[in-house]
């Protein structure tokens, strides 16, 4: 992967030298444009599933398959992730050994603003995810980080789900070289296949998404974080989407990345950017 | 740290419809942690359902059972806004009990 690096810039270069020939300039095939990609992206889904309104890909698998959406629906009366809920919402506003508490590390108090994560951050150079943000506001305050795919961390996204269901998502990508190339590496590893299956994410969530996957039933990749975390029946607990792309990665037999590596963050930074405008339907459960 | 019991129970006049979670983890005793060593058996062995001083329901569960489990039946009889008191008692012999209102 690293000398790919190589190939943008000799692109840029080609592209330039076309410019100076061709007129009217026709775009390079392969300049970075995402808001074209979100587009085209919706309206692939939108396309395979003309009868879905644009908020139903949000709930993944339970569009799909009129069966499951009724018995989400009665689940829903009684949804399993609330005591997980219940209890992010205990530690969300516990102050932490130094009196402050999480509250201290977020815009708006951390209320309402999950739509706006992952973010680029100018001054790192890098994607921050929400979970990343909530570790690192821990370890600004002297408190050992908290496991990225379970338990406590599920518990705090959870939370801050909840209190933004139904806002849309919100993703910039700044003016900034780092924040496209970002992007397109996010979108590269969403392509790429590997593991022995030689399986891409997009080999599942956009060529058969409502097809079945043994028992299961894929889910569309265009709104496929709106609902994270997720309590899961087949992990009978929670899981953050750390542990979705870990677990994604070791089903197609491949080896997962450690939570929150750089490609997982570029990952989670194309996946939310394609999806603005979804609704947050988070906390979801999922078969 | 919050009841472990969710119950919501509504009433169509003759007949009460009764769901409950509860959370409880359930080990059957018979599966291995991480390390190779068995979990200890911990689960639920009674749990009871009362409206109006008699038991409506009542469950007499194992290690079968899965964890975190749910709950759904219906009674005869019931009224809106009477209690209806849910309890459990585990191999352990912890115990935690609610009381919820008939809607």
């Amino acid at each position: 992967m690293k000398t790919r690096s190589a190939i943008p810039v000799a692109s840029a270069a080609l592209a330039l030298a076309l410019l100076a020939f061709v007129t009217p300039p026709v775009a390079a095939a392969d300049t970075v444009d995402p808001a074209a990609d979100a587009r085209a992206f919706k309206k692939f889904f939108t396309d395979k599933f003309p009868k879905l309104k644009p908020e139903d890909f949000v709930n993944g698998p339970y569009s799909m398959n009129e069966d499951l959406h009724k018995q989400w629906e009665e689940k829903e009366q009684f949804p399993p992730y609330e005591f997980s809920l219940e209890a992010g919402k205990e530690m969300f506003s516990k102050p932490f050994k130094n009196g402050k508490s999480y509250q201290d590390c977020f815009p708006n108090k951390g209320i309402g603003i999950r739509q706006n994560y992952p973010y680029f951050d100018e001054k790192e150079g890098k994607v921050v995810t929400l979970e990343l943000a909530l570790n690192r506001c821990r370890e600004a305050n002297g408190e050992a980080p908290l496991s990225y795919v379970k338990d406590d961390m599920a518990a705090l996204t959870a939370y801050m789900a909840f209190t933004s269901r139904g806002k849309p998502f919100d993703i910039k990508i700044p003016n900034d070289p780092r924040a496209l190339e970002a992007y397109q590496k996010g979108k590269e590893y969403f392509y790429t296949r590997r593991g022995q299956l030689n399986f891409s994410c997009a080999t599942c969530h956009v060529q058969s998404p409502g097809e079945r996957i043994r028992a299961e039933v894929l889910a569309p990749a265009l709104g496929i974080l709106n609902a994270l975390p997720i309590y899961r029946s087949e992990w009978s607990g929670m899981g953050t989407t750390s542990r979705r792309f870990t677990t994604c990665n070791s089903q197609i037999r491949g080896v997962p990345l450690d939570p929150q590596a750089d490609e997982y963050r570029d990952l989670e930074y194309y996946l939310s950017y394609v999806s603005n405008g979804l609704p947050i339907s988070g906390p979801g459960a999922r078969p | 740290m919050a009841s472990t019991i969710r119950v919501r129970a509504t009433s169509n006049g003759d007949t009460t419809e009764v769901q409950a979670l509860i959370q409880h983890p359930m080990d059957s005793g018979f599966v291995k942690d991480a390390r190779g060593q068995i979990i200890p058996p911990h689960f639920i062995q009674e749990l009871t359902f009362e409206y109006d001083g008699k038991a409506v329901f009542v469950a007499d569960w194992g290690g079968g059972i899965s964890k975190d489990p749910y709950v759904k039946f219906a009674f005869k009889g019931g009224k809106k806004g009477d209690d209806l008191k849910v309890s459990w008692v585990d191999n352990k012999g912890a115990t935690d009990t609610t009381t919820a209102k008939i809607q």
